[in-house]
């Protein structure tokens, strides 16, 4: 609020270019570009992989072991990022890492989200008793810390690379279902609701080709954002040991692998760390961009 | 008599990303002291954009040009911070909405109390809470104390917002739609409190309002106002019987009236000017009857109908 | 208000029940029980007599009774390297934990408040863009990252604080600075966009006008009716911060139960897991349900 300002004409005390309108967080008026293109460049070493690394992800150089990256001293060119303390190199570490972080991740937010999406559609729709137990169920696994939850999954189940997937799994599912299902009651008192049942339109059809795309924006948003969650837990996982198992690569494992020469490799702890923020921090501006785009209510 | 609040060609625009908006147009307006005003018009007319330029609380995308003053000195182009040591000391306001405007989480007193013991010190508090609730004619005021807002009703909100902006013992008080948001049957009492409040301790009073019953029942003067310019001031009685601008005339005719069996409903064609498309120009022609070529050319020059009544119509000349 | 609070007793409890059927669940998945719950040295004799105390020849309904009875009894089973019973390895873990979670809750709230508070007071652009932005940070950084790099930062090329271990104030420092990263980084962010979203109320605007000094405004009014949903939200970091703890402890050799979990996994001692997983979820309901009473208290309107 101010009292403003002395001018001969008011219209000519306004300033020409317009206004952009008030801020939004984490937004530019367009597409994020750092995060777009850091998901790009992520996406594309998990898919081009093994075409584009320099070294196989487990080709060992005991000759030229614990080299720090190239622009430091005693770096070279041959290990751009530099090497472990097998010789192996960091950058074709972290693109196989790449690869089986991202599969991971997909892969539960697909499963996790389709379990998720369907309980939620059903007990939104047909509500009542089916209604209430889903809920408590998913409440149920809600309440259990999901770090926690996974580690009782890995306890009874193992590790590697296909449970790892089933136990993001199991901590995600609520939160889709959760969110389908609060959407769903939103919109089955809509009108084309109402007329398809009036119709005779079978429930099940009702659900699958009109109350399930209404709620696919928002299952995208939440899943964009859930690829950030999944690649913590599972890197958190592998870090501990209880994940990814070798001779996979995962950027949690390499900093577990990492750990043991803190002091002296910095960038065996470092770079991974860094990938993982990155990877983490792009998703989630993604989709919190995604969110501001398709929801009308949100932001100014 | 130095007018209480002065304001010389005062104009207010707002910067938005469609453009600029011109909300009030060279505005001339003396408020006298202990003078109880109106500002009639419909939303959009700028009437509660003129109110908060008078106050200083105009928002951050607003430019104001002209001058505004107040109690002989000026107070436009001053910074923020001296401006609103103005407020709840020489200038009060009541808004719109009492359900929201008090804080939920401190019962009544507690919020009386405090406002009471910035203004005047801790001193003057005891008993002083009390004493307001029932200059304001609040039932069981030594309750209400104790009560949270949301277990009053919103005209109880409302007497005890306008108990506290009295309290102030500002010399203006500005109303912003104060009866709009309670039952018919409790407006009457509100406004009787206004009254009050200006027989008591001389107050000037402005009630901005939509509502011209409002003002018929409680204002000495109405400024009516439309497309963000004065176009009819004087003595309401005046204005109401014998209106001089044709949209005061319009606004009059439409008032719902029941005549005989009939109740009788006039609206006024066309629609209410968009404010991106406002200009030097009457910004009524477009609805008028009256409407010829000068009026499209250049807004109208004061016309003085008596000492206290002026009207902005270039067909005013004529009476009706 | 009474009511209220007895639904959500009642909420938790079911709630409760549902977790013990999970973890239940989870020892019935792989077949046989006896495989995980009792060490792989088990005479045969002591694996009948197991299944016969746990009803594991008959159906799923009187399994999960005698595991609740079980249960109740406080008999989660026997670690088998520690040949102590399972809960007790559990509650003697939680005790560092919990007072690791509460140093991290503690400096979260001291840092990310203040924080919140000066980004949503201020007028300036790129005080409010810091704010939003330290609050997205801090979802990112995994927790495990930040104690490697704060112990090679201030542990080992600056030797301010111990690499690990626990016991005196100083080995508090960087396991509690770690889980107040991104713990206080939310604390921040929601503190900003709800106190921003307060200082827009109707009554923020009307005790302005009323002449009221801003620091009171805010520090008084605003904060206060902003705090409501954080008073929740903190409840449910406590959960994030509990997972954020145990990974954290595996970094710092913290002897809470992260560290007791993991070891128990890789050593294959499932009694333990169990116990842990039942503990740690109580406490959380447990606390979840106290944020909800606190809320009824600091809000009025509930009360009525």
């Amino acid at each position: 609020m101010n009292a403003g300002t002395v001018t001969p004409a008011a219209e000519q005390a306004l300033p020409r270019r317009r206004r952009l309108g008030r801020w939004r967080p984490l937004q530019s008026p367009g597409l994020p570009l750092l995060a777009t293109a850091t998901c790009a460049v992520l996406v594309a070493a998990a898919v081009l992989g093994p075409w584009i690394s320099p070294y196989a992800k487990d080709s060992v150089d005991l000759a030229n072991a614990i080299a720090p990256p190239a622009w430091q001293p005693d770096g070279t060119a041959a290990h751009l990022l530099g090497t472990d303390q097998l010789g192996r190199d960091v950058l074709s570490r972290l693109i196989a890492g790449a690869r089986i972080s991202l599969a991971a991740a997909a892969a539960a937010t697909l499963l996790g989200g389709s379990i998720g999406v369907a309980v939620g559609v059903v007990a939104g729709y047909i509500g009542g008793l089916a209604d209430a137990v889903a809920m408590r169920i998913s409440d149920a696994f809600l309440a259990v810390p999901f770090i926690l939850l996974a580690l009782a999954v890995v306890a009874v189940l193992g590790s590697g690379f296909g449970n790892i997937i089933l136990v993001i799994v199991v901590t995600n599912w609520p939160r889709y279902a959760r969110l389908v299902r609060s959407e769903v009651i939103g919109i089955k008192h809509r009108d084309f609701v109402t007329l398809a049942r009036i119709a005779g339109v079978p429930p099940a059809r009702i659900m699958l080709r009109h109350i399930l795309p209404n709620t696919l924006n928002s299952v995208t948003v939440l899943g964009i954002l859930d690829v950030g969650r999944a690649i913590i837990l599972e890197s958190s996982l592998s870090f501990l040991g209880v994940g990814i198992q070798p001779p996979d690569v995962s950027w949690g494992l390499m900093l577990a692998d990492g750990r043991t020469l803190l002091g002296f490799a910095w960038w065996l702890t470092t770079l991974p760390g860094v990938v993982i923020v990155a990877a983490v921090m792009s998703f989630n501006t993604l989709g919190y961009w995604l969110k501001a785009r398709l929801d009308p209510r949100a932001g100014a | 008599m130095t007018p209480l609040v002065d304001l010389r060609q005062v104009s207010v625009t707002f910067g938005t990303s469609q453009g600029p908006i011109l909300a009030v147009s060279a505005v001339d307006l003396a408020i006298r002291p202990g003078e109880i005003v109106g500002i009639a018009g419909e939303s959009g007319s700028g009437k509660t954009t003129l109110c908060r330029a008078i106050m200083g609380a105009l928002p951050d995308e607003a430019r104001l040009s002209g001058e505004i003053w107040f109690a002989g000195t000026r107070i436009s182009g001053r910074p923020v911070a001296e401006i609103r040591r103005l407020w709840g000391r020489e200038i009060a306001m009541v808004l719109q909405n009492p359900m929201t405007a008090l804080d939920p989480l401190y019962p009544i007193g507690s919020q009386i109390d405090e406002m009471i013991g910035v203004r005047f010190g801790a001193a003057a508090l005891p008993g002083r809470a009390l004493e307001i609730l029932r200059s304001v004619h609040l039932t069981a005021p030594e309750l209400r104390l104790r009560q949270y807002p949301h277990q009053l009703s919103g005209g109880m909100r409302q007497r005890v917002l306008i108990g506290m902006a009295s309290a102030t013992r500002a010399k203006l008080l500005l109303a912003d739609e104060p009866t709009t948001a309670l039952d018919a049957t409790i407006q009457e009492e509100i406004l009787v409190l206004f009254r009050e409040i200006r027989d008591r301790s001389g107050t000037a009073i402005v009630i901005v309002t939509h509502d011209l019953g409002v003002i018929r029942r409680v204002c000495e003067r109405v400024i009516v106002m439309y497309g963000g310019r004065v176009v009819e001031d004087g003595p309401t009685e005046a204005v109401f019987t014998a209106p001089r601008h044709p949209y005061t005339r319009a606004l009059l005719e439409s008032l719902p009236r029941i005549e005989g069996e009939e109740i009788v409903l006039q609206a006024i064609d066309g629609q209410v000017p968009d404010p991106s498309e406002l200009g030097d120009f009457c910004p009524f022609s477009p609805r008028c009857r009256l409407a010829r070529e000068a009026c499209l050319a250049k807004f109208p020059g004061e016309t003085r109908v008596t000492g206290a009544h002026r009207v902005f119509c270039w067909a005013a000349e004529q009476p009706p | 208000m009474t009511g209220l609070l007895l639904r959500r007793a009642v909420e938790t409890l079911i709630t409760l029940l549902l977790i013990t059927v999970m973890v239940f669940g989870l020892t019935r998945l792989t077949g046989d029980p006896t495989s995980l719950l009792l060490p792989p040295e088990a005479t045969e004799a002591t694996r009948a007599a197991f299944r016969h105390a746990y009803g594991l020849d008959q159906n799923m309904f009187v399994q999960y009774e005698a595991f609740l009875i079980h249960l109740f009894e406080g008999d989660l089973g026997e670690s088998f390297r520690l040949h102590e019973p399972a809960i007790g390895v559990a509650l003697d873990a939680l005790g560092p934990t919990l007072k690791l979670a509460c140093a991290g809750m503690a400096l979260s709230i001291v840092l990310g408040m203040p924080f919140g508070i000066v980004a949503a007071t201020s007028r300036r652009r790129w005080v409010k863009r810091l704010g939003r932005w330290y609050g997205s940070l801090g979802q990112a950084l995994p927790p495990f990252w930040v104690g490697l790099i704060l112990v090679s930062l201030l542990a080992l090329q600056l030797p301010l604080f111990p690499t690990s271990g626990y016991g005196t104030a100083r080995h508090y420092v960087l396991p509690a600075l770690t889980l107040a990263v991104a713990t206080s980084s939310s604390i921040a962010s929601l503190t900003q966009a709800n106190l921003e979203e307060a200082l827009r109320s109707d009554f923020i605007h009307m005790e302005r006008v009323l002449g009221l000094p801003e620091w009171r405004i805010v520090l008084k009014h605003a904060l206060r009716n902003a705090s409501l949903p954080i008073v929740t939200f903190l409840a449910l970091q406590f959960g994030l911060i509990l997972g954020g703890a145990i990974v954290t402890e595996r970094v710092f050799a913290w002897p809470g139960i992260g560290q007791r979990i993991v070891e128990a996994i890789l050593g294959r001692d499932y009694p333990v897991v169990q116990a842990i997983v039942l503990i740690t979820a109580t406490l959380f309901m447990l606390i979840n349900l106290a944020a909800d009473l606190l809320y009824l208290v600091l809000d009025p309107r509930l009360r009525t």
